[in-house]
């Protein structure tokens, strides 16, 4: 076997080459998954912020609505998830038959990384000593100055490294975006695969980016770790798993 | 509920359509189960032998593994393992697909759970296996009797909600075409042309395994919680 990189510069047959194509599949990547990120986090953040609330009239049923969410989102299949909203939501919501898929994407992939999300909010606010909480409301901060100040930011430095391998695995499945046709990286690969029947070298170049973007991921969270960490305090690591 | 209709569902499509496919994924689940477990435990006793030789290998292994998506591990393999490799298997030239998943994940799980194993056998306290050594144990008893089997016992839990995690990735089997119960779903949804139906009725099977399987996770942890 011989390898044939020259394939990378051929014509694909709208007038870009096929390294072209792979950049701005790279692009579609990355942009998922930044987009999900964000969505992910934002809801995690509540989610898991709302399972930890002191016992109240409203925080029971709050975090019970927190609770049912993580269940739903952690227990059916990422795949089965972006068939539903990009096949079913529109057809039982007409309004959601506008939106491109792209944006459907990045809510399938956004609501199931923030059940993840959530759960490793809900152990790093639950890591930290009961005084911290108490120690907020004795200076006189209401519950949610409490959060504000107090237990959020502690909690946050908790779970970097949990969330630094949920970044990467949300980065990695964003490849589930094929299914749907969304131009991203997978979607190249299989294209370019049987197109160019040169599915070694395509295949190792997508893998390639895929580590190369994984492992940025990785870099700048151990640089957000290294800028936020508090001097004097032990952090605590609770584990990730999932993929 | 708005524009579904459910009424095509009989006993004949789920014997038809669902229940192979469910099959094929549960077949899946365990044999990446146990097979990755095997060989995870080999790959996190290497890591962990100190001999460089062993070490490295893998390493490289496992890191490289977990940074690359599932989909692009079931291509690879799809593309790379020979045809040649699936005529001695039976009926093997009409299920490529299904038996280049069961190689796939078998290698692919293998990273994940070997990081499992070598979290479980580091928990093990250094004074058990020097009692091992103290006993004139040799290596593979010592891991054989003292270490592996408490270790087993502390992972437990981690093991199988990676299980679980496990039989969600299975789905990921479209990629190549496979047979599985999503696709024993959709297959049903296409012909009856009652597509929406289908996904919605596949994510409720999905989420009352995982679920299911989830809840007795807990209450096994609670169970060993206890003993301890």
């Amino acid at each position: 076997m011989s390898w044939n990189w020259h394939v990378f510069l051929n014509d694909d047959g709208s007038g870009r080459t096929y390294l072209q194509w792979m950049f701005s599949a790279w692009g579609w990547t990355l942009a998922v998954a930044a987009c999900a990120w964000v969505v992910a986090v934002l809801l995690g953040v509540l989610v898991g912020t709302l399972r930890t609330l002191p016992e109240g009239r409203w925080s029971l049923w709050l975090a019970r609505l927190a609770t049912v969410w993580v269940e739903l989102f952690r227990n059916v299949p990422l795949l089965v998830q972006v068939f539903l909203w990009y096949f079913v939501v529109p057809k039982l919501v007409p309004a959601f038959q506008q939106v491109p898929g792209f944006v459907l994407v990045v809510f399938a992939l956004g609501f199931f990384t923030s059940a993840r999300i959530a759960e490793q909010v809900r152990a790093g606010i639950q890591a930290l000593p009961r005084g911290q909480r108490y120690a907020g409301l004795a200076l006189g901060f209401s519950t949610a100055q409490t959060y504000r100040y107090v237990l959020l930011p502690m909690a946050f430095r908790i779970i970097l490294p949990p969330l630094t391998s949920e970044s990467m695995n949300l980065l990695k499945n964003s490849s589930v975006a094929f299914a749907v046709s969304i131009a991203e990286l997978t979607m190249f690969a299989m294209q370019a695969q049987e197109e160019t029947s040169r599915g070694i070298e395509v295949y190792l170049a997508v893998t390639a980016l895929y580590a190369l973007s994984a492992f940025a991921v990785n870099r700048v969270f151990a640089w957000i770790e290294k800028k936020v960490r508090i001097p004097g305090t032990l952090v605590a690591s609770a584990s990730g798993g999932g993929h | 509920m708005l524009g579904l209709d459910l009424s095509f569902l009989d006993w004949g499509i789920i014997r038809n359509f669902v229940l192979g496919g469910f099959w094929f994924s549960l077949q899946l689940t365990l044999v990446a189960t146990l097979g990755g477990i095997l060989l995870g435990t080999l790959l996190a006793l290497m890591r962990l032998s100190g001999k460089q030789a062993l070490v490295w290998p893998a390493t490289v292994y496992v890191n490289g593994m977990r940074s690359v998506p599932l989909v692009m591990v079931i291509l690879w393999f799809f593309l790379l393992v020979p045809s040649a490799f699936y005529s001695y298997l039976p009926s093997g030239a009409n299920h490529r697909a299904e038996y280049s998943a069961f190689i796939t994940f078998i290698a692919f799980e293998a990273a994940y759970f070997s990081e499992i194993v070598r979290a479980g056998i580091q928990s093990i306290p250094r004074g058990q296996v020097l009692a091992g050594q103290a006993l004139g144990m040799t290596y593979g008893q010592n891991m054989r009797l003292v270490v592996l089997p408490q270790a087993l016992r502390n992972m437990l839990p981690v093991l199988l909600t990676q299980t679980i995690i496990l039989f969600q990735d299975t789905s990921l089997v479209y990629a190549i075409g496979a047979y599985d119960l999503l696709k024993g779903f959709t297959n049903a949804g296409k012909i009856y042309g009652r597509p929406e139906e289908a996904y919605l009725l596949a994510a409720v099977v999905y989420f009352v395994v995982c679920f299911g399987l989830s809840w007795l996770v807990k209450r096994l942890q609670a169970r060993i919680a206890i003993v301890r």
